[in-house]
This record gives structure tokens, sequence and C-alpha cells, in this order.
């Protein structure tokens, strides 16, 4: 089975290198990038399966980058993460995002997720049943 | 003097103006209340009286003018008929004595021609005689027997002499019946000097002439002559030859009017005038009450009128005065109770803001270290010879249950300060309370807790919004099941409160609350159960109570146990976005 490809963007850099360690320990195949310009410039040269992408970062935010990538790479999954219950999370999964994450997140859940977008599962209304995002 | 006036009345007028500085105390509105009623009484009032009271003066001047005159003229009237009456009569004595010898009027056939002559023109001549220079009548014609009667030692002969012409008043003399004597001395010649004569006068005629003023019978008239003796009978004061029992009037040759009470306790009107030349004074009595009668009733009406007015007034002023400081009294507490709710709700949300800020920048840390355990923990659970396994294991363990739980807070943190998106359905009240039970049974089982559920059967649907709704009767629950002991008891009675809304009613016979508790009860971060509790449960349950356009009300009482009722709208307000 082919490894899962995933890009983890978020200007916290020893929050992404140690979560990208951690998925490659299960069998993911994960990269990192530290701003909004580095992950397009990752996506377009390798289009990974799926991008973890913050929503709040310094320079170009992750709203952005999320319209950008949808845009150029309909077909990569994007799954976003927040430090706030916010709206911007659901804005985001209006925009394409498969859905909202909060941190700290648990990698279980992280990696269900994760399986699920890649495999297409159906998302329901976010704005009725996203809990992990808004609570 | 003056200033000191003015220090007063600045004072006084200071109170009016100045309200007691405790604003919202009872006695604020107590004042302005009646600062309200005297300074609109005063306004009112005070011209009306004084309007009432120059009317009144007005009024009774006019009414006195136009009841006086009259009865001055008649008087005025009167007293000429009898100077007139009188004068006639005395010129005619007059003519006779001057135009007959002495020896012409001694003689008593003579005496008696002049006299029948005199009697036909002349009415109320009784009789006529003729006196000698020694007093003694020498001739007479009348129906008495008075020839050769000596007069020197009566006063009308004495005062004939002297001034040569007089009118007597009236006496009884020798015929033992009241008349009156006009008699003159016969100046013509130094022959007869001293020679007198006189005529009598009948007082009917005096009658006669107040009979023709016409008075009405309370009324009295009569006349008196200059010692108060009545000359003519009264009707109510006495006879003739008695004595006026009042005092008498102040002299005056025009008619007065003297207002007096009489002898019989009667309130009256003297209308009166002395005679010049005459010893008399003409005096006409009427009793107030009838003269002013038409005074007394318009009087009376006006009175009525005035205490009428006043009284409604007084009423209207009452009243409205009454409703204004209600009125405002309302408005000033609803106007309290919005500042209130403002500055309470001001209150959360900015704390919640902060609270939602804390959140985040705990949050990003918290992934950090988060990973790091976890990542810790992933290569501790590969390498099956790391010394240290056993140790480290339970150690990230710990690490990342320590990360749960602070997830859990800003998780919270950030539920009680997010914008709640409200997902509104129909449902029953009764249903989400049962859901909600359904939780907190075991617990209930475990440690013998009474629940006592009265939900109303036919509880209308409501619109709103089912997880909220279970999320705070879940804490109000949570919160009343942690306030009774193990066997207490918790009711919980859902109603129906009017067209618009249902509430429900949580009561427990806990520890109840302190006062000061209670102020701070809906407070983010306020809480009792120390160690356990975020102190989010109740301000995050108020704030969805709020955002369904609810109300939560809370009675407590220490000891005895709490009561949470949540009314909540039928139609929840659906705040889309915010």
């Amino acid at each position: 089975m082919q490894k899962m490809r995933v890009l983890l963007v978020d200007d916290e850099t020893e929050f992404v290198s140690a979560l990208a360690e951690r998925l490659n320990l299960r069998g993911f195949e994960a990269q990192t990038a530290g701003s909004g310009e580095e992950a397009l410039t990752k996506v377009d040269a390798s289009q990974p399966d799926v991008v973890l992408l913050d929503v709040v970062m310094p320079g170009m935010s992750g709203l952005e980058v999320l319209k950008r990538i949808k845009k150029a790479h309909p077909q990569v999954k994007v799954i976003l993460l927040t430090g706030r219950g916010s709206w911007e999370g659901i804005q985001g999964v209006r925009d394409g995002a498969y859905d909202c994450l909060m941190k700290p997140i648990q990698i279980e859940e992280l990696m269900q997720v994760m399986t699920d977008a890649v495999e297409g599962k159906e998302k329901n209304d976010p704005l009725k049943e996203n809990e992990s995002c808004v609570n | 003097m003056v200033s000191w006036l003015r220090h007063k009345l600045a004072g006084f007028f200071g109170s009016l103006r100045e309200f007691p500085d405790y604003a919202q105390s009872p006695e604020r509105y107590k004042a302005l209340r009646r600062n309200i009623v005297i300074k609109m009484l005063v306004v009112t009032i005070l011209p009306l009286v004084l309007m009432g009271l120059i009317n009144h003066y007005l009024y009774r001047q006019t009414m006195q003018d136009e009841i006086v005159r009259p009865l001055k003229i008649l008087v005025n009237k009167t007293k000429h008929s009898f100077e007139l009456f009188l004068a006639e009569r005395l010129s005619a004595v007059s003519f006779i004595a001057s135009s007959h010898t002495c020896a012409e009027l001694a003689d008593s056939k003579n005496l008696s021609r002049i006299f029948n002559v005199m009697k036909k023109e002349f009415s109320g001549v009784v009789d006529l005689g003729f006196l000698d220079p020694n007093g003694v009548q020498v001739s007479y014609d009348g129906p008495y027997k008075l020839q050769g009667k000596d007069y020197t030692e009566q006063d009308w002969y004495k005062e004939a002499r002297v001034r040569g012409s007089y009118i007597s008043d009236v006496f009884l003399g020798y015929r033992r019946l009241p008349h009156l004597v006009m008699a003159v001395e016969r100046s013509v010649t130094g022959v007869c000097l001293g020679c007198v004569l006189r005529a009598t006068i009948d007082t009917n005629r005096f009658m006669e002439l107040i009979a023709a003023m016409r008075l009405d019978p309370t009324s009295d008239a009569f006349l008196l002559n200059k010692n108060g003796v009545f000359q003519t009978p009264s009707q109510f004061y006495g006879q003739v030859l008695e004595t006026f029992p009042m005092p008498l009037p102040p002299r005056s040759y025009e008619p007065n009017v003297l207002e007096m009470k009489d002898n019989h306790g009667r309130e009256v009107m003297v209308t009166y005038a002395y005679f010049e030349y005459l010893p008399f004074i003409l005096m006409v009595v009427k009793p107030r009450s009838q003269l002013m009668r038409a005074w007394y009733t318009l009087k009376t009406e006006a009175f009525f009128i005035f205490v009428g007015g006043v009284l409604i007034i007084f009423l209207v002023i009452f009243k409205l005065a009454d409703t204004l400081v209600q009125r405002l009294e309302e408005s000033d507490l609803k106007r309290e109770a919005a500042y209130r709710e403002m500055q309470e709700s001001s209150k959360l949300a900015s704390i919640g803001r902060l609270a939602a800020g804390v959140a985040h920048e705990i949050n990003n840390p918290l992934a950090i270290i988060n990973e790091k355990a976890g990542l810790i923990k992933d290569l501790t659970e590969l390498t099956p010879d790391c010394p240290q396994r056993q140790k480290l294991l339970p150690l990230t363990g710990a690490i990342l249950q320590s990360v749960d739980r602070c997830r859990t807070i800003t998780q919270r943190l950030l539920g009680f300060a997010r914008r709640m998106d409200v997902s509104v359905e129909m449902l029953s009240l009764n249903e989400v309370i049962e859901e909600v039970l359904g939780f907190l049974e075991k617990e209930a089982l475990h440690r013998n807790i009474d629940l006592q559920l009265n939900l109303v059967k036919d509880m209308p649907r409501i619109a709103s919004d089912r997880g909220q709704l279970q999320q705070v009767f879940l804490n109000i629950l949570n919160n009343a099941f942690d306030a009774v002991d193990d066997g207490g008891q918790v009711a919980i009675t859902s109603f129906e409160v009017d067209i618009n809304n249902v509430g429900v009613t949580i009561q427990d016979n806990g520890q109840g609350m302190t006062q000061e508790t209670m102020t701070h009860l809906f407070e983010p971060f306020f809480t009792t159960k120390k160690g356990h509790g975020t102190g989010l449960g109740l301000s995050i349950t108020y704030g969805i109570v709020k955002k369904l356009g609810g109300d939560i009300r809370v009675k407590s009482q220490l000891g005895m146990g709490t009561t949470f009722t949540v009314f909540l709208p039928k139609k929840a307000l659906a705040l889309s976005g915010e």
C-alpha cells in the first residue's frame, strides 16, 4: 500500500516537526512548511494527498493558502488547524477544506480524519456537526 | 429682617427645588411628589382664592349699593313729607297769628270760625287755641275742654316764647293723649306782646305718612324724638312715648345706613335721617337676611362652586402627581435594570473575549507540548530496549493527560466566548429534560437522590436549540446534584408561563448559597467547587439562555436549597452569525 503523503503547514516549527516525525512513525510520508508561501511551493512541487494547514499564520493566512491550493489543485484535501474555535474554521470548510480541527489535536483523531478525507468520505454540514472545530 | 426673610424663602424654595441626595430612594419620589403637589396647588388655588375674594368684595359692594340706595331715597322722601306736612301747618298758624288782632283771636266765636276754615284746608289739625301773655288759654276750639288752662309751665310754651315759633315732640299734656303742639308767638305790635297761638296736630297723620312707605311686614319704620322716645308706634321695638331700646345712631341729616344687631338678636340694617329743624329722627329697620337674601343665595352658590372647584383641583393634582411620579419611578427602574443588564452582559462579553484570547494563546504551546510528549512516547514505545522505558511511558502519559485537561478547559473557554450557532428546531422541552436526566439517572440511583419530575403533560412544542438546551439543563442539574447530600431531593417542574413563554424550575434541598455567591453566580471562572470546576458552567448556561432569548432566575437560601428557573420563549431568537 502506498504511503499517504501529508504536508504540515504551521509557523510553529517545533509543533510541525514533532507532528511530522510522529506521522512518519505511523507510516505516513510527512513534510513540513513554515509559511503559506513555502506551502504553496511544496504543493506545486509534490502535490501531497493531504495538507494540514494552520489558519493563523504571519504573512499569508491559512484561508488564503487554502483558496490558492483549491484553485490550483482541487484534488488535494486540506484539513484546517486552529488554536481558537472560531468562525474562520467554518468559513474554511465552506471554502473547500475537508474539516477543521482544534489544537491540541489527538493523533488518532487526526489520522482518522486524514484517512476519511483521502477515501473521499462525505462530511456532514459543518455548521451542525463540526463539533471538533467550534467547541 | 429682609435678609432673614430672603434666607428663609431661599431655604424653602431651595428645598422645593432640590431633591435629597440619596437618589433612587423612595424619599426622592416622595419629595418630588410633594413638590409637584405644592407648586401646582399654589399656582392654581392662589389665583382662584384671590379672584374669589375680589369678586366677593366687589359684588357685595354692588349688591349693598343696589339695596341701600332705594332705602335712602325712601327715607329722604318720607322725611321731606313730614317736614312739608308740619311746615305747611306751621305757616298756616303763623299766618293766622299775624293776620288777626289779639282781640279777634281772643274772641272764641272768631277763633271757631278760623278753626273751621283751617280744618277744611289742613288735615290733621285737632284744635286751635289762643293764649294771653300770662300763658292762659283765653279762647279755644276743639274736642277737649281746655279753655282757661294755664300753660306757663309747659315746655312748648316756654320754647315758643323764646323762639317765636315752635313745634313740640309728642307728649300727653292735659288731655292725656299723645299729641304734638305747634305754637307761634304774635310779635307784630307791642300791644299784644307775649300772646301765643297754638294748634294741635293729630299723630295719626304721621302713621299715614309712614304707612305710605309701603314696607314689607318684616320691616319696621317709626319716628323718634332726639332723646330716643317713640313718636309713632313701632312694630318690634315699642309703643308711643316708650324709649327706643338701642343706642341712637350718630347724627346725620342725610339718610345714612348702619348695620347692627337689634335687641332681639336679629341682624338688621337701619336707615335713618335726623330732621334739621324738627326734634325727630326717622328710622327704617330692615332685617339683613331679607335684604341680602339674593346675595346670600349667590354667595352660597359661589361658595359651593369654589369648594367643588378646589376639590377637583386637589383631586386632579394629586392624581396627576401620582401618575407622573409613578411613571418616572417606573422608567427609572427600567433604565436602571437595563443599565445593570448592559453592564452585566458587557462584563461577561469582555471576560469572554479575554478568555478566548487566553485560550488561543495557550493552545499553540499546548499543541507543541502535546506533540513533543507524544513523540517521546512514540519513540519510547518503538524502542523496546530503552533503559528508562518503564519510567518514561507513565511520565509521558501523565503529560498527555494534563494536556488533555488543559484542552478541555481551553475548549470550554472558547465555547463560552465563541459565537454560538443556534440551530433551531421544533422540540418538546419535556423530552429534552428526560434526555438530560438519562445522563444523571445512574448517579441519582447511586447516591439515592430523590428525583421528582413534574412535567406538565400538554406542554406546547417550542422552537429552540436541542443541543444548547441539553447543555443548559445538564449544567444546572449537575450543580443541583453537587449541592445536595446523598439522599437529597431534586425536583424538576415544567410549566407554561404565558402565550409566548415556557419555563422549567429545578429545585434542590441542598446547601443553598450565600448572597455573595449569588452575586457572582454567572460570572466566568467563579466557582465554589474548589479543585474541580472551571467556573464556566453557569456562565455558559447564562450565555446560551440569553442567546435563545430566555432568562434565568435564581432563588436560594443558605441551608434550605436553591431554585433555578429557566424561562424560554416558544420561538427562540434566531441569531444567525452571531
